[in-house]
């Protein structure tokens, strides 16, 4: 695959990523905000977020699972993953994070553990697919190429 | 990382800041405005940063309120703009949003990813200046800077509502070359004024209609006289105009004691937290906030007002720390809370609490100000309280009180007493020092207060910052006397203005100038920033900076050292009144709100900062304890329980005192009456 090729292929996964939701406006800021000077930025930031998410869904996990569970610790965490997320563009995790907090005011326990599942499996979603951008723009760089800046939906 | 970006960055920002003259900054205004940005979230506050870099600004991260109360207490003219995430772990942002409001009077911008409505409420009623909703965009980052000319703005207005013949503010002449642009239409017209008032100051300072628009700091003495006119009056029946005649500070308007009368109602309103929701509160919108305040300000346990009542704490070393919180002496003291147990600094009993030494002493009021030395060592809530309510009344006349005010106001009067008055002294060690009421001579009182303040200032000497020469730490430390005396050796070694507080602001040396102009200010207090206009001055000429201050003694090479004569009072009043404006003023403000932020919060957290305040050098010290515990503010145990021994405490005074009593003596303030020493 030539760059050009591998170009047109990157474009066509993020804007898939948009159309299905997974990506939200939010990433085109980060990736606005990419440049000569910070050419890592994007991958930094949602590495940055991969961690951070990681964390607070163990700690999540961990919360949920105690006797008497404190949901205002589990909401606390909530909130931050839903800031996080929302911060890089992430919607699904997000959305899924907002229906999750709706279950810890009401202190449902067994429907926040079910929301935890789900934000788990967007998590992991939105993870996979994101690497796998990343993984293509590091061929497009290695193989001289560079990301394309403008996403054009037109096409 | 982020304490390191935010070393290097405020380096930047300082060396940067330092070196933009006038002219330039005003040209790429906004550009370079000084940002930190506050968020538990490492992913957002990566984003934060960048959005903000590529918005041409200086950015500081930190992702813990306690890094960054401590970054802004160090730095006090450091940041023109805070933006803080509302959940925290360590502090909340409401908390941290009220101390900034407080100690430093910055803009302080809120955002979260809850967008609920009563969220957005809290940060309005805390004094937020805006709330921004995650995920922030780019496009709401570019416009903060509005919140930093306006509240520049608005500290005009005020100090020329105050002043009679105000220039201007002091502040914009000091202006800000250092400064980062906001002012830049500012700074050259103050510039210009500064002129003006150089040369008009050097004539008749004393005479307050010649004060220009000079934000009158509020020194610990200064507030000290005023709390005992509002308690001779009453709370309830305290109008400025009462208050001013019986206070009788030349240089001082009606303006200027109703703002601060706003300032401590709210403050005692915070102390009686949610014991008593004041409605005092003229005004409805710090009624409110009274309510939020009471809630929240779990800091600002003290009651100040108690604790004056319990007899130790005399009007006037409440008075002065809550002036000092008032007066929101931006300035940080820069240098860390020294070793002085916060709590000590309460315990301390204070009877000289130099506040500001140079100003205390003259601040005239008789009334010895330790405002947080009077507090006595167990500083009960309640008593807290009952400032609280007298603030409470006072602050509800008078509005002027920017926005900041609710959030600061409380805060600052009750920080003053929570904390160690010595801290806010030894923060302010330069002039600003928070010249902590005088009257720290009341035994009963302030234990703690008064250890804090000697600590701190002793402290802030030391801790000074690396641009003044820091009176020997040692004997500012213990007694908050040394914060005069501190300011005062301060003074003397500097050839500025000496007081070492004015030395740490400068990092860029401008706080020097400051300091020193704001001494200048004589008899009145008419708001000069001192702080303020000597960073902005940096190097030069005191004589427009501190238009308040004109202390008809000191003149550019006395303000240095006469102006730590001057008053310290007067410095840290300014620092209130001045608010940061330029940032660097701040440390004045800082001071004065040291002051009160001492009185407030958890017993030990309200002497840490109120010390803080008072004491740039020693805040951060003060800050830190504050942040750490939870503002108890019901809770009437002592505020530094123990921690400081009261005989060390009171040695360490009367060393103070001593060491003081020489460098006072060469400051002739003759709008003061140096009866407020305690020797």
């Amino acid at each position: 695959m030539d760059v050009g090729q591998m170009q047109r292929q990157w474009i066509d996964y993020t804007k898939s990523l948009f159309l299905e939701g997974f990506l939200d406006g939010q990433f085109l800021q980060l990736q606005q905000l990419q440049d000569e000077n910070n050419p890592d930025f994007v991958v930094e930031v949602v590495s940055l977020f991969f961690e951070d998410s990681e964390r607070l869904l163990k700690d999540l996990t961990f919360a949920l699972d105690q006797n008497g569970v404190d949901f205002k610790k589990v909401d606390a965490h909530v909130h931050q993953l839903k800031g996080s997320s929302s911060s890089i563009g992430a919607q699904r995790v997000k959305n899924a994070c907002i229906a999750f907090r709706n279950f810890c005011e009401e202190q449902n326990t067994d429907a926040c553990l079910r929301c935890l599942q789900q934000v788990k499996q967007e998590y992991c979603l939105v993870k996979n697919k994101l690497e796998t951008l990343f993984r293509l723009e590091q061929q497009i760089v290695a193989a001289g190429g560079s990301i394309p800046t403008e996403l054009s939906f037109s096409g | 990382m982020n304490l390191g970006n935010g070393k290097g960055s405020m380096s930047t920002v300082t060396t940067t800041a330092v070196m933009k003259s006038g002219d330039a900054v005003s040209d790429q205004f906004p550009a370079g405005l000084r940002v930190l940005v506050v968020d538990d979230d490492p992913t957002c506050l990566m984003i934060l940063e960048k959005m903000l870099r590529t918005c041409l600004y200086e950015v500081t991260k930190c992702n813990r309120a306690e890094t960054a109360l401590s970054l802004l207490r160090e730095n006090k003219n450091g940041f023109d703009i805070v933006i803080s995430d509302v959940h925290m772990p360590d502090m909340d942002g409401f908390k941290l949003l009220e101390h900034i409001g407080l100690e430093m009077d910055l803009p302080v911008i809120m955002m979260s990813a809850d967008d609920g409505k009563s969220v957005v409420m809290k940060g309005v009623t805390h004094g937020a200046c805006d709330y921004l909703i995650k995920p922030v965009r780019i496009e709401a980052l570019k416009n903060i800077w509005q919140h930093v000319v306006r509240k520049k703005k608005n500290e005009w207005k005020d100090a020329e509502q105050s002043g009679s013949a105000e220039e201007g503010d002091r502040q914009p002449k000091a202006s800000d070359e250092a400064d980062y642009s906001s002012s830049a239409n500012e700074g050259s017209w103050r510039n210009s004024k500064k002129r003006r008032d150089e040369e008009e100051e050097a004539e008749d300072r004393d005479d307050t209609s010649t004060l220009k628009k000079p934000r009158v700091v509020w020194s610990v003495e200064l507030h000290q006289q005023f709390v005992a006119a509002v308690d001779q009056l009453g709370i309830d029946k305290a109008v400025p105009k009462k208050i001013l005649e019986l206070m009788n500070v030349p240089g001082l308007t009606r303006e200027n004691v109703a703002s601060h009368l706003q300032k401590y109602r709210l403050y005692l309103r915070r102390l009686s937290g949610v014991s008593q929701h004041q409605n005092n509160m003229s005004n409805s919108f710090l009624g409110s906030q009274e309510a939020t305040f009471g809630t929240i300000s779990s800091i600002n346990g003290i009651d100040l007002q108690t604790l004056a009542v319990a007899g130790q704490l005399p009007a006037q070393s409440l008075a002065t720390l809550q002036a000092a919180g008032l007066g929101r002496s931006t300035a940080k003291a820069g240098v860390p809370m020294p070793l002085m147990d916060q709590r000590n600094l309460f315990s301390f009993e204070n009877p000289r609490v130099r506040f500001g030494e140079g100003q205390q002493q003259h601040l005239s009021s008789s009334k010895p100000m330790n405002l947080l030395l009077g507090i006595p060592t167990n500083m009960e809530p309640k008593q807290l309280a009952n400032l609280h309510q007298s603030t409470q009344s006072i602050a509800g006349l008078n509005m002027r009180v920017n926005a900041s005010a609710p959030q600061g106001n409380p805060l600052l009067m009750q920080m003053p007493q929570s904390q160690p008055r010595g801290q806010m002294l030894s923060e302010n060690t330069g002039p600003r020092v928070p010249r902590l009421p005088s009257s720290l001579g009341h035994p009963n009182v302030s234990n703690g207060i008064s250890n804090g303040f000697l600590g701190r200032n002793g402290i802030a000497g030391n801790n000074r910052g690396p641009a003044y020469n820091p009176v020997p730490p040692n004997s500012s430390l213990l007694s908050f006397p040394m914060n005069q005396s501190s300011e005062v050796s301060v003074n003397n070694s500097l050839p500025l203005g000496s007081t070492p507080g004015i030395s740490s602001i400068t990092t860029k040396g401008s706080f020097q100038e400051e300091v020193t102009s704001g001494i200048k200010a004589s008899g009145g207090f008419p708001s000069y920033d001192i702080f303020n206009e000597l960073h902005h001055h940096k190097s030069h000429d005191w004589e427009i900076t501190n238009p308040g201050l004109t202390y008809s003694a000191p003149h550019h090479a006395n303000h240095l050292q006469g102006n730590i004569d001057v008053s310290p009072s007067v410095l840290v009043h300014q620092g209130f009144s001045s608010t940061q404006q330029t940032g660097q003023s701040r440390d004045a403000t800082l001071i004065g709100k040291a002051m009160f932020s001492v009185g407030e919060g958890s017993e030990q957290d309200n002497l840490q900062n109120a010390v803080q305040h008072l004491h740039p050098l020693l805040v951060d010290n003060s800050v830190r304890v504050k942040s750490e515990r939870i503002p108890d503010a019901s809770s009437q145990t002592n505020l530094f329980p123990d921690h400081y021994g009261q005989e060390d405490l009171m040695s360490a005074l009367l060393k103070q005192q001593e060491g003081m009593g020489p460098s006072e003596s060469e400051f002739e303030f003759d709008a003061y009456s140096l009866d407020n020493i305690p020797v």
